[in-house]
């Protein structure tokens, strides 16, 4: 059998279990790479572009992690747009010719182009493409891409309900594992169903508080303990309620952003965007903390827009590169928690 | 109405006569200076790439000269640019100024909707008047752009470039003081028959290639003066990218016979195989060219953190092996000191000049 290296970075998080489960409906074998740790993180900074940003560089280091496994193909896709008229960033559009010319001897790569900005027909050409690589007709990449799409969907109401994407990927692969009824997965996290009815925080609230911390920024540096520092973890062990962009509803957000002066053609951008203007006036958010990646272009006028416009919710900007300290982190997390909670006593 | 715009490079002299042509009041604002550069760093997002705060620099100066109105140009993704102006329009609001913005877009319109734009912003102006005014814009554009190439040329060879530069300045200014096309064009030729009857006795040292994002490339406030460093070091440059070109490729289609940058693009394959939003395809696409065309070495400049240009470094390395052509990338910001460019553009022809120097003995 062969099998597919999937590096777990950027669009990891969002994609996981489309791509994991069209590829095994192929009969190929997926290989995820280890969790960010040192050596992937090392391995990318010696590799990547001084100026490229740190999920990036991560990103270079589960690749060549991938390589050190021996995996037959690595998917690595040309993400263009993943929705109608709205772009990611530069980066995922040239991601394969980068680590073409960066990694020697890498194995063939699979780049698919994902480009929704204006209709979905180069990738439906692609994936039918992608499926003839692997003995495949039309009629089983189809049954394997709806089953994918579906999976996909089944991932998205896990984070829905309450959890940050990576815990939504952990829960989602264990409930592949172990098939249960989908009741069971809500009932598997006290999980905040939703905020304005004051459901539980999730399941490390080690110190009781009622203070609800909205946190954004792009999933795949939140997601990544790494990159983040853990920002989330941290965040619920001194008692915060965490929410995310990923646990409201999308229309809700999209109307917020909507009320930009100019459509924001961002995806992401677009999506921190909405999403903090609705928890700006959401009374059940404290605070919004925004995580973004040294060198990041998108945020680094996405942050300026909404710390600009978030005025009735205490905000703050955090940036994070390969040389951030753990001990900074905290300081300043623990700062603005402090300021928050007393904020909302004075009142 | 009184309309102020964005440097950038000597397109002033253009857009001034566009707008004026649109019998519209117009503010140029005055020259991007260190108190340009100061007055934008301290109000823009800090981690915003230098065009956007030059812009605002560029906005404050013009808003402070009486100007009411801002034109600028935008766009639809994915480079940062094409949100730079409701940012800016944030930053001068919450600053207090009171005016109005009017955003041309470029790339997502057509041709046609492109002209009722800046018809739209006229004042009691027909079709035919709106035409001559674009048409005389572009022939001030044109000149500016030759007459900049000849210095470009001219600047590595003549006994004294401070000379060739003074020329330059006057023939820019009678081109800005030309009404009609025609003297337009005699101004240009002026200006190149004066730049050629300058006293030369050296031959250049090396042929640059000098390649990146559009704005750093047009705008000497932004890269050091880099053109001018490199020309006074005895380096010919070329220029990847002009305006006429941009114009050329981005608004109307190709359709101009004008320098195109359609063959490069052809080049940047199989190193870079998309699109990546700016001007990172043209980047690797001149680059190679660059390479097989002979020259002695590429230079890639862009803003710090700019997105398409990191791309493009990221493949840079690699077209530079295949290719055979030594390739530095450097990156501007307001940090950026004078000593530490003109040191690495030093190495860096000499660098050049020793390999060509090893190529011929060999």
């Amino acid at each position: 059998m062969k099998t597919i290296g999937i590096p777990r970075g950027l669009f990891f998080y969002y994609y996981y279990p489309l791509w994991r489960t069209f590829f095994e409906k192929l009969g190929v074998q997926v290989v995820v790479s280890a969790p960010t740790n040192r050596r992937i993180v090392d391995q990318g900074l010696l590799t990547a572009v001084n100026e490229a940003c740190l999920p990036v560089k991560v990103y270079y280091g589960h690749v060549l992690d991938l390589c050190h496994r021996g995996v037959d193909y690595i998917f690595a896709p040309r993400l263009v747009s993943v929705e109608y008229r709205g772009y990611i960033c530069p980066k995922f559009m040239g991601i394969p010719d980068m680590l073409r010319a960066q990694i020697p001897d890498l194995p063939p790569l699979i780049d698919i182009k994902v480009d929704l900005s204006r209709d979905e027909r180069q990738l439906e050409r692609d994936v039918f493409e992608l499926g003839k690589l692997f003995g495949s007709d039309r009629y089983k990449v189809k049954a394997a891409w709806a089953a994918g799409q579906q999976e996909l969907e089944e991932f998205r109401r896990i984070a829905a309900v309450g959890f940050p994407l990576n815990q939504a990927v952990t829960i989602w692969e264990r409930a592949g594992e172990a098939p249960m009824a989908s009741g069971d997965k809500t009932r598997l996290n006290p999980g905040g169903e939703n905020i304005r009815t004051g459901g539980e925080a999730s399941e490390a609230t080690p110190r009781s508080s009622d203070l609800t911390i909205g946190v954004l920024g792009h999933g795949y540096s939140l997601c990544d303990a790494m990159v983040s520092m853990g920002l989330v973890r941290k965040l619920q062990e001194l008692g915060a309620r965490v929410v995310t962009a990923e646990m409201l509803k999308t229309d809700e957000v999209e109307a917020y952003a909507s009320t930009l002066p100019k459509r924001m053609f961002w995806t992401l951008g677009k999506k921190n965007i909405g999403s903090a203007l609705w928890m700006d006036e959401e009374p059940a958010v404290d605070g919004i903390i925004y995580l973004a990646c040294f060198g990041c272009g998108p945020d680094s006028l996405v942050g300026e827009i909404i710390a600009r416009r978030v005025v009735n919710t205490p905000f703050m900007m955090m940036i994070v590169d390969e040389h951030t300290g753990e001990a900074g982190v905290v300081t300043r997390l623990e700062a603005f928690y402090d300021m928050v909670a007393r904020r909302k006593n004075a009142v | 109405m009184k309309v102020t715009f964005p440097h950038m490079g000597r397109a002033w002299i253009a857009i001034k006569s566009l707008f004026e042509g649109l019998n519209l009041e117009v503010v140029v604002p005055p020259p991007c200076s260190r108190r340009t550069l100061e007055l934008g760093v301290r109000h823009s997002p800090e981690f915003a790439c230098l065009p956007l705060k030059i812009n605002v620099g560029n906005f404050i100066e013009g808003l402070k000269a009486g100007a009411d109105t801002i034109v600028t140009a935008g766009g639809w993704g994915p480079c940062r640019f094409g949100y730079y102006a409701q940012v800016q329009r944030d930053i001068l609001t919450d600053l207090g100024y009171q005016f109005d913005l009017i955003v041309l877009e470029a790339p997502d319109s057509r041709l046609s909707e492109l002209a009722n734009q800046v018809r739209a912003l006229g004042v009691n102006i027909s079709y035919a008047g709106m035409l001559r005014a674009i048409y005389r814009a572009w022939e001030k554009l044109k000149a500016v752009d030759e007459l900049e190439e000849s210095l470009r040329y001219c600047l590595p060879r003549v006994t004294r470039p401070a000379e060739a530069e003074k020329v330059l300045h006057e023939g820019l200014q009678a081109i800005e003081a030309a009404v009609t096309a025609r003297e337009i064009r005699q101004a240009l030729k002026m200006g190149r028959s004066r730049l050629e009857g300058l006293p030369y006795n050296r031959e250049p040292v090396a042929r640059i290639g000098l390649v990146g994002e559009i704005y750093t490339l047009l705008e000497p406030s932004s890269n050091c003066e880099i053109e001018r460093k490199l020309g006074y070091l005895g380096a010919e440059v070329h220029r990847a990218v002009s305006m006429p070109q941009w114009i050329n490729d981005h608004l109307l289609g190709g359709i101009l016979r004008v320098d195109s940058s359609q063959e490069a693009l052809e080049c940047a394959s199989p190193y870079l195989n998309d699109w990546v939003g700016g001007h990172g395809r043209e980047t690797v696409g001149y680059s190679v060219k660059y390479g097989r065309e002979g020259f002695d070495g590429v230079i890639q400049i862009g803003p710090l953190t700019c997105m398409p240009e990191i791309v493009a470094q990221a493949v840079l390395g690699q077209v530079s092996q295949k290719e055979g052509i030594p390739v530095m990338t450097m990156y501007f910001d307001e940090q950026t000191g004078e000593a530490g460019v003109m040191t690495r553009l030093e190495a860096f022809l000499d660098m050049v000049q020793r390999r060509k120097q090893f190529a011929a003995a060999r």
